[in-house]
C-alpha cells in the first residue's frame, strides 16, 4: 500500500510536471501568446509596452523565463494576472467557495443515482427499470449545456423562476439560485451512478451467497418486526440494528456498492470541467466563470494557474478514488 | 478466423470481457449444421432489433440530409446558409419566428435557421466521425500492441493511458482555442488525443484474454509471426467491441465539441456547428426562443440514434442476450 502510494504520487507529480511545462510552453511559442495581447492595445506606446514586457518578465530569454514560472509555481506562485494585476491565487480564492458549494450540492444530487439504480435492478426488466433505462439513455444523450439553456429560457424568463447567479439573502435565496445549476452539473452524475450500480447490483444477485441467504428465510429488505416481551424502545433498536441481516442489506448492497466508491473520486474531474460550462451559463461567480473570463481576455497567467489546479484537484481524486478502493475491498492489495 | 466459441462482450460499465463458451453450452439440435460467423449472427440479430433499426435509420436520414445539405438549400429551400432573408415588405427579417420562407425561423442577422441547421450538421457529424476514428486506429493500435506484448511496452502504453485520462481535457482545450483557433480538423486531432486511451483500454482487456487461447498458441507453434497473429487472429476478436467503442465515442465527441463550440472555443465563426449556433447570447433567446431548439434536438437526436445503435450493436455481439 505504502509503496503503491508513493508510486502513485511520484507519477502524479510527474504528470503534472509535464503538463504545466506543456501549457507553458504553448503559452509562449505559440503567435497568439502574450506578446499578442499586449501589441492588440491600440493607446499603448513602445515605452509602455516595453515597461509591460518588463514587468511581466516577457523579456527574459525562454529557458530562464520557464525557470522562474516552474520554480515559483511550484511555491504556488504564478506571478501576476495581467487583467487583475494580482497574484492568480488570490483571485481565484475568490471565486473557490461559490465554485465549492455547487460542486458538493451536484454530488448530492449525483447521489441519487444510487438509489435509482437499486431500483431498476432489483426490478429488473420490469417497469421501474424500463423507465430508469430510458431516463439514463436519454440523459446520457441530451447535451447537459442546452438542457441548461432550454430551462434558463422556459424557467427564469418565462415565469422568473429560479434566478441567476448567486443567492445571498437567506437560505431559500441560496437554494433557489443553486438547485438549477446545481441539478444540471450533476445530472451526467446521476446517469454514471445509475448504470454502474444496476450493473453491479445485478451481478451481486446472481452470486450463490444471495441464493443461500434468501434460502436460509432471512427477511428481503427491512428485518422483521421484533416480537416479543420487549419494550418499545428495545424493538426499535432491534429494528434499526444493521447487524440484523437482510438479503438486501447485508448481502447485496455491501457488496454491490463496494466498487461504487471509485466513481466518487472518478465524478471529479466531470465536475471541475462541467462546472466551467453550467458557471458560464447560469452566470455563477465561481472558478469556471473565471476561467471562461480569463479565456475571453486573455489573462495567461491566471489560465495557466487555473489550467494546474484543476490538474491538480482531478490527479488527487483519482488518487483518493485508488486509495479508498483498496481500502473497502480487501481483495484489492496494491503492490 | 474467429473462433465461434469466443465472444467478447463489453458489459454496461464499460467492463470487457471474453468468455468461451464450453461444451454444455453447445447450440441447440436446431441451430446443428447452421454455422454462422460472429458477425452474420450479430448482424441476423440487429436486424430484428426494432430500436437499433430504427435508430440506425433515424442517423442514417440524418447523415443523408446533411450530406445534401447543399441540394437542400438550393432546390426546396432556395437559400443559402449565408444569406440574409427578407420580409415580404423588403426588410432583413432579423429574430423571425418560424414561418413561410423559413420553417424554423430566422437568426439576429436574418439568416434562416434551417438551412443553417442543415450545414452545421455537416460539421457536427464531420468532428464525431473523425474523432472516433483517431480514436479507433490510435486506441486499437494501443491496445493490441501493450496487450500482446505485456511487459514493458504495456507499461508505457499504460502509462500514457493514465497521463491523458488525468489531463482536465476542457481547461486544455479551451487553452488551445484560446492560442490557436483550431480548424475543424486540427479540432478533431485534438479531440481523438483524449478519447483514444478509453479505447486502447477496452482492446487491451479483450487482447489479453484471446492471447491466452488455444488457437493463438497453436498459430504461434506453426511458426506465425508477431504481426500475422495479431492481425489475423486476435484482430478479428477485437474488431466487434471497437464498433461498439467507435459509437460511443462518435456519440462523446459530438456532445464535447458542441458545448466546446457552444462556449464559443470550438468550431470558429464563418464555420457553424449545432454547439456554434447557440453561441450568442442568451438574452437573445428569451427574445427567440424558437432558435434554442433545432440544434439541440439535432444533437440530442443524433447522440441518441449513436447511443441506442452501439448499445444494440453490443447486444447483438453478446451470445448470452
Amino acid at each position: 500500500m505504502r509503496q503503491f502510494l508513493i508510486r502513485r504520487l511520484i507519477q502524479s507529480a510527474l504528470l503534472l510536471f509535464v503538463l504545466m511545462t506543456f501549457t507553458f510552453a504553448l503559452t509562449r511559442l505559440t503567435p497568439g501568446g502574450p506578446e499578442a495581447v499586449l501589441f492588440e492595445q491600440p493607446n499603448m506606446g513602445a515605452v509602455d509596452i516595453e515597461r509591460l514586457r518588463e514587468r511581466f518578465g516577457l523579456n527574459d530569454p525562454l529557458p530562464l523565463a520557464y525557470w522562474k514560472w516552474i520554480s515559483s509555481a511550484i511555491r504556488l506562485d504564478f506571478g501576476r494576472s495581467y487583467q487583475y494585476l494580482r497574484p492568480p491565487l488570490d483571485v481565484m480564492g475568490e471565486r473557490l467557495w461559490p465554485t465549492l458549494q455547487l460542486e458538493l450540492v451536484a454530488y448530492c444530487i449525483a447521489l441519487l443515482g444510487i438509489p435509482l439504480g437499486i431500483i431498476a435492478a432489483m426490478n429488473r426488466a420490469r417497469l421501474p427499470d424500463v423507465v430508469i433505462r430510458i431516463f439514463t439513455v436519454f440523459g446520457s444523450a441530451v447535451p447537459g449545456w442546452w438542457l441548461a439553456l432550454v430551462i434558463i429560457v422556459i424557467m427564469s424568463a418565462t415565469i422568473g423562476w429560479f434566478p441567476y447567479g448567486e443567492g445571498r439573502e437567506g437560505p431559500i435565496d441560496w437554494f433557489t439560485h443553486i438547485i438549477l445549476p446545481a441539478t444540471m452539473l450533476g445530472l451526467g452524475g446521476i446517469v454514471a451512478f445509475t448504470r454502474f450500480v444496476r450493473s453491479q447490483v445485478l451481478e451481486v444477485i446472481e452470486q450463490d451467497y444471495v441464493r443461500t441467504a434468501r434460502a436460509k428465510g432471512l427477511p428481503e429488505l427491512l428485518p422483521s418486526w421484533p416480537t416479543g416481551r420487549r419494550s418499545l424502545i428495545a424493538r426499535l433498536r432491534l429494528a434499526a440494528n444493521l447487524s440484523v441481516s437482510t438479503v438486501i442489506l447485508r448481502h447485496i448492497l455491501r457488496n454491490a456498492l463496494l466498487p461504487v466508491v471509485t466513481l466518487l473520486g472518478g465524478l471529479l474531474p466531470a465536475l471541475i470541467s462541467g462546472a466551467v460550462i453550467m458557471e458560464g451559463i447560469f452566470n455563477w461567480p465561481g472558478m469556471g466563470r473565471l476561467y471562461l473570463e480569463a479565456a475571453g481576455t486573455r489573462d495567461y497567467p491566471l489560465l495557466l494557474a487555473i489550467t494546474t489546479m484543476a490538474t491538480l484537484a482531478t490527479l488527487l481524486g483519482t488518487l483518493f478514488a485508488d486509495i479508498l478502493y483498496g481500502y473497502v475491498d480487501p481483495r484489492v492489495r496494491y503492490g | 478466423m474467429v473462433d465461434p466459441r469466443t465472444s467478447v462482450t463489453v458489459a454496461e460499465d464499460g467492463l470487457v470481457t471474453a468468455t468461451v463458451s464450453d461444451a454444455k453450452k453447445a447450440p441447440a439440435p436446431s441451430d446443428v449444421g447452421r454455422s454462422q460467423g460472429i458477425y452474420a449472427r450479430a448482424w441476423a440479430k440487429l436486424r430484428r432489433d426494432p430500436v437499433s433499426v430504427a435508430a440506425a435509420l433515424v442517423l442514417g436520414l440524418i447523415v443523408l440530409v446533411t450530406l445534401l445539405a447543399p441540394v437542400i438549400a438550393d432546390s426546396v429551400l432556395q437559400t443559402s446558409p449565408e444569406r440574409i432573408m427578407r420580409t415580404p415588405n423588403g426588410r432583413i427579417a432579423a429574430l423571425q419566428p418560424p414561418g413561410p420562407g423559413y420553417p424554423l425561423g430566422t437568426d439576429d442577422l436574418g439568416r434562416d435557421v434551417l438551412t443553417r441547421l442543415l450545414y452545421a450538421g455537416r460539421v457536427s457529424l464531420t468532428i464525431g466521425f473523425t474523432v472516433a476514428l483517431v480514436s479507433i486506429v490510435v486506441g486499437t493500435f494501443a491496445g493490441m500492441v501493450a496487450g500482446y506484448f505485456g511487459g514493458w511496452v504495456d507499461d508505457v502504453v499504460n502509462a500514457a493511458v493514465q497521463f491523458v485520462f488525468n489531463i482536465p481535457g476542457l481547461f486544455v482545450l479551451i487553452l488551445l482555442a484560446v492560442l490557436f483557433r483550431p480548424d475543424v480538423l486540427m479540432l478533431s486531432l485534438i479531440f481523438g488525443f483524449f478519447f483514444w486511451p478509453a479505447t486502447a483500454r477496452q482492446v487491451r482487456g479483450v487482447v489479453l484474454s484471446v492471447r491466452a487461447l488455444d488457437y493463438v498458441t497453436a498459430a504461434r507453434a506453426l511458426g506465425a509471426s508477431n504481426g500475422r497473429i495479431m492481425l489475423r487472429h486476435i484482430l478479428p476478436n477485437v474488431a466487434n467491441i471497437v464498433m461498439v467503442v467507435a459509437g460511443l465515442d462518435v456519440a462523446a465527441a459530438i456532445l464535447g465539441e458542441s458545448a466546446l463550440s457552444f462556449l464559443g472555443f470550438g468550431v470558429q465563426v464563418p464555420q457553424s456547428s449545432w454547439g456554434n449556433m447557440l453561441s450568442g447570447s442568451q438574452d437573445m433567446f428569451r427574445k427567440a426562443p424558437w432558435l434554442v431548439y433545432p440544434p439541440g434536438v439535432m444533437i440530442f437526436l443524433t447522440v441518441l440514434c449513436v447511443v441506442l445503435l452501439a448499445d444494440g450493436l453490443r447486444d447483438a455481439f453478446d451470445p448470452r442476450v
